[in-house]
């Protein structure tokens, strides 16, 4: 990652990694019908750490993650982001927080309508009130470091799915989230394109600030990236900690079992 | 059966007349089924049944019944109520109002068909509602509806000739005029209706033409 | 109103009923006939029945009324009764609509269930009438109902050439009052509930055939009204 001025992201010395909490969830439980997917969660993220969700699919990682983008509301709890509502909270009030968030997902959800380049200045331009020279300055600042600054004029029908993926992350970036929620983001990918998305990933993570809320299946990403990992089963956080620990010696029989199954 | 060349020729000239009316007819009145449908497919998703309800009924009213006996309504009932327009106009914004009711179909179909996922971008993108509907979705629901949308111009087409029963002159109502004048009956009818086949023909042509177009 | 011109209008809704029953018998019969016929093994067949299909839909109802009515007589050197006219020109018309309706029926159906009728040397005629209509006609009737509304709406045309119909009554009471609003508020409401209780027969006919089939599981009626599809181009909303 360059480390010149026009870098996208820059560590700001003044506030260094881990200085309070950015994300807090209290009591939160959140049903589909009869089916409790959510079952009193409590659960808090420090600013800029990187945590990882794993555990067995339909154990709920995935709607902690709708949950803060509020494509989802919760049955019951609070949830707050940079000590401000999130829920419940007035529509004004949500929109003001979302601007905080940043969401990348499984199926890319790029506007096929839009270039490239329109899919990432359009939010900053029509939310953030951004001048469109300076949006789109940006954006070729972004697409260089995803590597796809000479796609910047196509469609997404016209790139890879690990392309598209990237650039979902340059336009889920360039809203300057403080945290950006990654779900899934490699499922849908066929196995070659896995490895450039994970590295952009990587490098976003070595170089920013940024606060990552990650639910993956690639566990060594997972190694290498967080700072802690959040093992879930029904719903439930069942154990917690650095990823040498979870990964090395896991307290828990499930976090044993679902390990054993996916590495 | 005596066919007769001669009053082919002396049709003609009314018969283009005809065809303009008839096309005209058939532009204006696409044009406010595709703007009207539009407003019906955007209302019948407020979430409030107070709009839903009203809008449903009067469009299912509309669907439901025959274009005929709703041109005779706007045609006799609005001068009554002290409102006048052209036989044309008022035939035009029959057909117009008749055929929204179809598209609306049309542009409900088209808007449910953009995945979910597009919603949830813009959400996470925190567009405004307004703009999601403007920048994301309608723009990929139109595409999808091109083909369908295109199938009713033709069926208009197809219904433009009741208009000749509000006293419009389009290619049906020039074909009776003349055919009264002359006491010929079969030469102006067989003339417009190989010109309705034709037409609707070359217009399906078109339309798969543009809906390949459309795929990529 | 007074009654006497109440009475022309139920007069006018005997009309439309007797019209829209005996056009909906004719487009059956043609539906069907062309339908099948558009998937005969002689080439030659299925494109005299195309043909057909193309000619009757490319043109508009109501101008094949103006024909049956004004250049058949001449051309044949007979008349037909008003009501017979307009049940052969919406019955030709609707029936070319309801030809594609059956075509798309029959070439949904399973193809394995065509192997299988074959496997049991059934004849052509066979398979099609003990294998493939059975299981084509159910899934037949949801377009079959918005098509029996759209000829319910057609059958008012007649009304342009002076036949006493429904449509026409709303005419008459007009001249009768010199006001038109109440009246052709009342037609569109009968028109409204007729068509409201053809949809409701349609879909008890369509529960009871799918029983019949053996599919207890009922499909909603096709949720998007249609007006007869013109062309095979652009029908579906992908």
């Amino acid at each position: 990652m360059s480390t010149d001025t026009h870098a996208p992201f820059e560590k700001d010395p003044g506030s260094p990694r881990g200085t309070g909490e950015l994300i807090r969830l209290e009591k939160v439980t959140k049903r589909f019908g009869d089916h409790t997917v959510l079952d009193n969660l409590d659960f808090s993220v420090d600013t800029g750490k990187h945590v990882t969700l794993i555990g067995p699919s339909g154990s709920g990682k995935t709607t902690i993650l709708r949950l803060l983008m509020t494509l989802l509301k919760p049955d019951e709890g609070t949830i707050t982001v940079d000590g401000d509502r999130l829920f419940p909270a007035s529509e004004k009030q949500v929109r003001e927080v979302r601007k905080k968030i940043g969401m990348v997902f499984q199926q890319f959800n790029l506007f096929p309508n839009m270039t490239v380049l329109r899919n990432i200045t359009e939010a900053p331009v029509t939310v953030l009130g951004m001048s469109k020279d300076a949006a789109e300055e940006r954006a070729r600042e972004l697409l260089e470091m995803v590597g796809l600054s000479e796609h910047i004029d196509k469609h997404p029908a016209q790139l890879s799915g690990g392309q598209q993926q990237r650039v979902a992350i340059a336009r889920a970036l360039a809203m300057r989230p403080q945290v950006l929620l990654l779900d899934e983001v490699t499922s849908a990918l066929d196995p070659e394109l896995v490895a450039g998305v994970l590295d952009v990933l990587r490098d976003i993570a070595r170089s920013t600030d940024i606060t990552m809320l990650c639910v993956t299946h690639e566990m060594n990403f997972a190694r290498d990236i967080s700072d802690q990992v959040l093992m879930f089963d029904s719903g439930r956080i069942i154990e917690a900690g650095p990823p040498e620990k979870i990964f090395s010696e896991p307290e828990h029989d499930r976090t044993r079992e679902f390990l054993s199954a996916v590495l | 059966m005596k066919w007769d060349w001669s009053a082919v020729a002396d049709f003609m000239p009314y018969f283009w007349d005809g065809l303009l009316v008839t096309l005209q007819i058939l532009v204006l009145g696409s044009l406010i089924s595709f703007a009207l449908g539009l407003v019906w497919a955007l209302l019948m998703r407020v979430p409030t049944r107070w709009v839903t309800w009203p809008v449903g009924a009067v469009t299912e009213f509309v669907r439901n019944t025959p274009l005929l006996v709703q041109l005779f309504f706007l045609f006799y009932v609005l001068p009554e109520w002290g409102i006048t327009f052209s036989a044309l106009t008022t035939g035009v914004f029959a057909i117009g109002l008749h055929y929204s009711t179809y598209t609306m179909q049309v542009y409900r179909a088209g808007i449910e068909a953009v995945p979910v996922g597009q919603w949830e971008a813009a959400t996470a993108l925190n567009l405004p509602l307004r703009r999601t509907w403007t920048a994301v979705i309608l723009p990929q629901a139109v595409r999808r509806v091109v083909p369908a949308l295109g199938n009713y111009v033709i069926s208009m087409l197809k219904d433009t000739p009741l208009l000749m029963a509000i006293t419009v002159l389009e290619m049906l109502g020039e074909a009776r005029l003349f055919a009264q004048q002359q006491f010929q009956f079969t030469e102006p009818l067989t003339v417009i209706g190989f010109a309705f086949i034709v037409i609707s023909y070359l217009a399906s042509l078109a339309l798969r033409a543009l809906e390949r177009r459309l795929v990529h | 109103m007074t009654s006497g011109l109440w009475e022309l209008v139920l007069k006018g809704v005997w009309v439309t009923i007797q019209l829209l029953v005996l056009s909906a018998l004719l487009a059956t019969a043609v539906s069907f006939v062309v339908g099948v016929a558009r998937t005969h093994r002689l080439k030659f067949v299925r494109f005299l029945a195309g043909f057909y299909t193309e000619v009757f839909r490319g043109t508009s109802a109501l101008v094949m009324i103006f024909w049956v009515f004004f250049v058949l007589p001449p051309a044949f050197g007979w008349q037909l009764v008003p009501l017979w006219a307009g049940t052969l020109a919406l019955g030709l018309t609707y029936g070319a609509y309801g030809s594609e309706i059956v075509r798309g029926a029959l070439a949904a159906v399973d193809p394995a269930q065509r192997e299988g009728g074959i496997a049991l040397s059934f004849t052509p005629w066979q398979r099609m009438k003990l294998i493939l209509l059975p299981q084509a006609v159910p899934e037949m009737i949801p377009p079959f109902s918005n098509l029996l509304i759209e000829l319910l709406k057609g059958t008012a045309l007649v009304s342009i050439m002076g036949m006493g119909d429904l449509a026409f009554s709303g005419n008459l009471v007009r001249l009768a009052l010199q006001e038109s609003a109440e009246i052709y508020t009342y037609i569109l409401v009968i028109y409204f509930v007729i068509a409201f209780l053809l949809t409701r027969l349609m879909r008890g006919l369509e529960k009871k055939l799918k029983a019949g089939a053996g599919k207890a599981r009922v499909r909603r009626p096709d949720p998007e009204p249609k007006r007869p599809e013109t062309t095979n181009a652009g029908g579906a909303v992908r």
